[in-house]
């Protein structure tokens, strides 16, 4: 009965399987045109799984080894089924093969169900919790049908006496086990993340992500232009099919793991956002439906099922009670954590943005101070709405070399908005003083320098940005200069990767561009600067976000600190981990309310190292961090710890003038009574 | 060309009920003089939109060049339309033009900010254009709290956050200023697809105006205010003062003929009528 009824349950679950894929496909082709290398996509899967992929999932030990063996056990048991029980093929090597992927499978699902008992808060539960019994179903329905082809039980077993039992009951198994592997794969059960991750991969938004084999760096963080020119066109997300089709794709291939969930600052802090759970926000709202099915964390504060939608109705009401309330969407620092964190390399900070972009382009619902920030971005071209041609005021007495006097210099000092902050004047000053201990030939623009555009990028004005950003840019191309070197990670970050899109042939935007603690490592390494030994405290170093996870710098200004000898005690978040200082993405502007503030919990990470100093390389950071309460360590940023250390050697002319000048007799005295 | 603006101006919201314009002009940035929606008009726009059962026109008379439409693109961004754009040359007295408009319009309630931020700036606009139109005008309008038979019942601010309700007759001018509620964000697609509905009127030159002598207003040095006071509490009353206005006096239940015998009298004293 077996050797009949398994080919029949065999493909008919690959029949269903192939129409939900169809389906599925249908569901992501709803999404806008995008268009990708199809061939070559799929051409890519299997190293952008084996060496991309894994590399993330591979964070967690155990897990990346139970993976491989349930996944890899699964895709061999399927491929050998097909064959042996599909076909027939009566393969004695071939069924021991199977039983040994079986085997694999079912040590894997076994690792699989102890990790969910209990399952920690980050993982989805529902269907999910039956994943386990799903995978054992399969692997041991799949293991005791084949004994029989491997030899190891009599040819016939199944058709004897208590065979015909076992064979009812082995039947019920399959059937689950296919059920779950095959069918729900493409119907949307828990496997249809191995379905759509897998196409998602091949079809990824972000190809320059993925490593190759000549090796160098992968790293695709800068956000990509909306064109505005369009008159009639739609700016911005406003519906889950306006999202590119990929796009939707890579929503379906969530996991559902959480580690979104458990590095999210915004979730940490009890702010409305849970990435994990917007994700899934937008996979309903393709398929159209209620997050009611939903098995995961909520977002903090709102509880499940009270939000609808559907492929073309509104993400976002002004009333609310669409898809997603506008504050999960402002309370994102676009920190990158969730999408260096997420195995299944999904693009939240991408689809985020997207959907602010609407809210404020065609909304015109910006949050809280978001509207007079962008008000001032485009009146004055900073968001403090400060005169512009008050840029130099704080450096009157530095006498500092102007771009349009000079025309061309070694060095283009960017020095941002933080001019207009008194705490990053103290930061700019002592940059200026390192350069110019160094001898480096600098200049800066002056008023003739705008805003990056940073902020209004991430709070959705395009529109803005765009404009500053070919202001900025056209400014540049008047000059010459090797490098541009910044004291803000938010300005560095989009100089150097977001500004080359938007240049043109006449005034190619493609600069290379410095944060200062490479430069000042630089200047390190080539012997330019002389330090005192650190003589303070403990010290430890936070990696702001624009820095690190987006362009990959953590250790040069680890280096810096070492080269002042400073021994960095690392805090338990760090590196491609480190936690946000809440200050990105224009978090502090729209200023969403949570249960407690993300540079409050900063600190703490801060205190648990017991460092009396932060060390620090961003005005945002620096403003966050210092804005908490005392007691605490004291944050000063990298250019002020190597500013007090400059040993510097004052030639000998100016040293002789600088000595105290012999005593004039005075003119007019004090009358002291 | 006959000038239809009620044809000419799309309407905002359905277009039961109340006919409201509001006059927009062109603002300049205090700090950089950047061509912008004017603040005032803009909470008149904003205040015209936050209405019920509303159609809201807006109509600008001006010059028409790209610094000024980005300007008026501005108003659009609010989630408008159309914006009626009445073409004048720069030296153009547009109270003719305005109140031509507005008479074709089937208009009860005009909207405008209190006082332009470019051109004369002089904030008599309003009242010319009442008279030409003989339309009551009120001040300060801080709400429209309900439009019921041809009356509007309205909010006027006082100096200091005093609220003063008023019922007035339409069709009638209103101004806003500062006390009125901040406009609303403008966003950048509506803004961008709004349309300019241009038309050309002869431009009445303003003699007057052309033949003054312009120039940038001089800095003056701002008296320093000396607060001699020994305690904490002094210095604080000094800060918290409010400016007395000096004399004056309040009317009340008097005949039309007394109160106007008192401004008469008035208007006399500080000499503004001889």
């Amino acid at each position: 009965m077996l050797d009949t009824l398994l080919p029949i349950l065999l493909f008919s679950a690959l029949a269903l399987a192939a129409i939900g894929a169809v389906r599925r496909v249908r569901l992501w082709r709803q999404g806008r045109p995008s268009s990708v290398p199809v061939i070559k996509g799929l051409m890519q899967v299997p190293r952008r799984y084996l060496v991309d992929l894994h590399h993330v999932v591979e964070r967690d030990k155990l897990i990346s080894h139970t993976h491989v063996a349930t996944a890899g056990g699964f895709v061999l048991a399927a491929l050998l089924a097909i064959v042996v029980h599909g076909f027939g093929l009566d393969s004695a090597i071939l069924a021991w093969v199977l039983l040994a992927a079986t085997t694999s499978m079912f040590l894997g699902s076994l690792v699989v169900a102890k990790r969910r008992s209990p399952p920690p808060s980050r993982l989805s539960k529902g269907p999910w919790m039956r994943l386990p019994k799903s995978l054992m179903a399969f692997s041991l329905g799949m293991f005791v049908v084949t004994l029989p082809t491997a030899g190891i039980l009599p040819e016939g077993f199944f058709q004897s006496g208590a065979g015909w039992l076992a064979a009812l009951a082995l039947t019920g198994v399959i059937i689950w086990g296919l059920g779950e592997m095959f069918f729900g794969m493409t119907w949307g059960g828990p496997m249809k993340h191995a379905f759509a991750g897998a196409l998602h991969l091949a079809f990824h938004r972000r190809p320059e992500r993925f490593s190759n084999r000549t090796g160098g760096e992968h790293r695709s963080t800068g956000l990509k232009a909306l064109p505005l020119e369009d008159d009639t066109a739609k700016l911005g997300v406003e519906k889950p099919a306006d999202f590119t089709w990929n796009q939707l794709l890579g929503f379906d291939a969530c996991v559902q793991c959480g580690r979104c969930e458990a590095m999210c600052p915004a979730f940490a802090a009890g702010q409305p956002l849970n990435p994990k759970k917007l994700i899934q926000d937008m996979v309903v709202g393709m398929a159209g439906g209620t997050d009611a099915h939903y098995a995961g964390s909520p977002y903090p504060g709102k509880p499940v099922g009270e939000h609808a939608g559907s492929p073309h109705g509104p993400i976002v009401n002004r009333a609310g009670g669409a898809l997603v309330d506008a504050e999960t969407l402002w309370s994102c620092t676009t920190c990158r954590a969730c999408v260096e964190e997420c195995p299944m390399m999904i693009e939240h900070v991408d689809a985020i943005v997207d959907m602010r972009r609407f809210l404020t382009l065609e909304h015109g619902n910006t949050p809280n101070k978001g509207a007079e920030v962008l008000d001032n971005l485009i009146a004055t071209d900073n968001p403090g709405g400060f005169d512009p041609d008050s840029r130099l005021h704080w450096a009157a007495d530095l006498n500092l070399p102007l771009m349009a006097d000079k025309r061309e210099a070694e060095v283009l000092l960017w020095l941002g908005d933080g001019v207009f902050d008194m705490r990053n004047q103290r930061t700019l000053r002592a940059f200026i003083s390192v350069l110019r201990a160094a001898g480096v030939d600098f200049a800066v623009l002056g008023n003739e320098e705008r805003d990056s555009g940073d902020v209004a990028r991430r709070l959705g004005d395009e529109a803005t940005f765009q404009s500053l950003a070919r202001r900025n840019i056209k400014t540049l191309s008047q000059y010459r200069f090797s490098r541009i070197v910044t004291c803000d990670p938010h300005s560095f970050h989009v100089l150097k990767n977001e500004y080359g899109e938007l240049g043109s042939a006449e005034t190619p935007a493609d600069y290379e561009v410095y944060h200062h603690s490479t430069y000042i490592n630089q200047l390190v390494i080539d012997g330019k600067l002389a330090f005192k030994a650190w003589k303070g405290g403990s010290v430890t170093y936070h990696d702001p976000c624009y820095l690190g996870r987006y362009n990959g710098e953590y250790e040069a200004p680890r280096a810096v600190l070492k080269a002042l000898g400073i021994e960095v005690q690392e805090m338990a978040r760090s590196g491609y981990r480190s936690r946000c200082c809440g200050g990105g993405g224009g978090a502090p502007i729209t200023d969403i309310p949570g249960k407690q503030r993300i540079p409050d919990m900063r600190m703490e990470d801060v205190r648990e190292t017991g460092a009396d100093l932060v060390a620090v390389g961003c005005p945002q950071c620096t403003a966050m961090l210092e804005g908490v309460v005392e007691p605490r360590a004291d944050i000063k940023d990298i250019a002020e710890l190597v500013a007090d250390a400059l040993v510097i050697e004052a030639p000998a002319e100016k040293a002789t003038q600088s000595k105290p000048a012999p005593a004039a007799p005075r003119t007019v005295e004090e009358v002291m009574p | 060309m006959p000038h239809d603006v009620s044809n000419t101006s799309a309407s905002h919201s359905n277009a039961s009920g109340l006919n409201v314009t509001v006059l927009v002009s062109v603002g300049r940035h205090p700090l950089t003089a950047r061509a912008r929606r004017a603040d005032q008009d803009a909470r008149a726009v904003e205040m015209a939109l936050t209405l019920e059962s509303t159609s809201v026109n807006l109509l600008h008379a001006g010059q028409q060049d790209s610094d000024h439409e980005a300007a008026i693109r501005g108003y659009l961004g609010m989630g408008i339309d159309s914006v009626g754009l009445i073409e004048q040359k720069p030296q153009a007295d547009v109270v003719p033009a305005l109140a031509k408009a507005l008479r074709a319009s089937a208009s009860q309630l005009v909207l405008t900010g209190t006082r332009a931020e470019t051109g004369e700036a002089s904030g008599v606009m309003p009242y010319l254009l009442a008279e030409a139109l003989g339309w009551p005008i009120i001040t300060g309008l801080a709400a429209v709290e309900k439009i019921e038979q041809g009356t509007a019942v309205v909010l006027q601010a006082l100096p200091r956050g005093k609220r003063r309700r008023l019922r007035i007759r339409l069709p009638a001018i209103a101004t806003v200023d500062s006390s009125a509620p901040p406009a609303r964000q403008s966003a950048f697609g509506p803004a961008k697809r709004g349309v300019l509905n241009l038309h050309q009127e002869p431009s009445e030159i303003d003699e007057a105006l052309s033949s003054w002598h312009i120039q940038p207003a001089r800095k003056r040095p701002k008296r320093l205010k000396i607060v001699k006071s020994s305690s904490a509490r002094d210095r604080f009353k000094a800060a918290a003062a409010k400016a007395d206005g000096g004399g004056g006096q309040t009317l009340s239940d008097v005949t039309p003929e007394q109160g106007a015998e008192a401004i008469f009298k008035l208007l006399k004293e500080e000499g503004v009528l001889r």
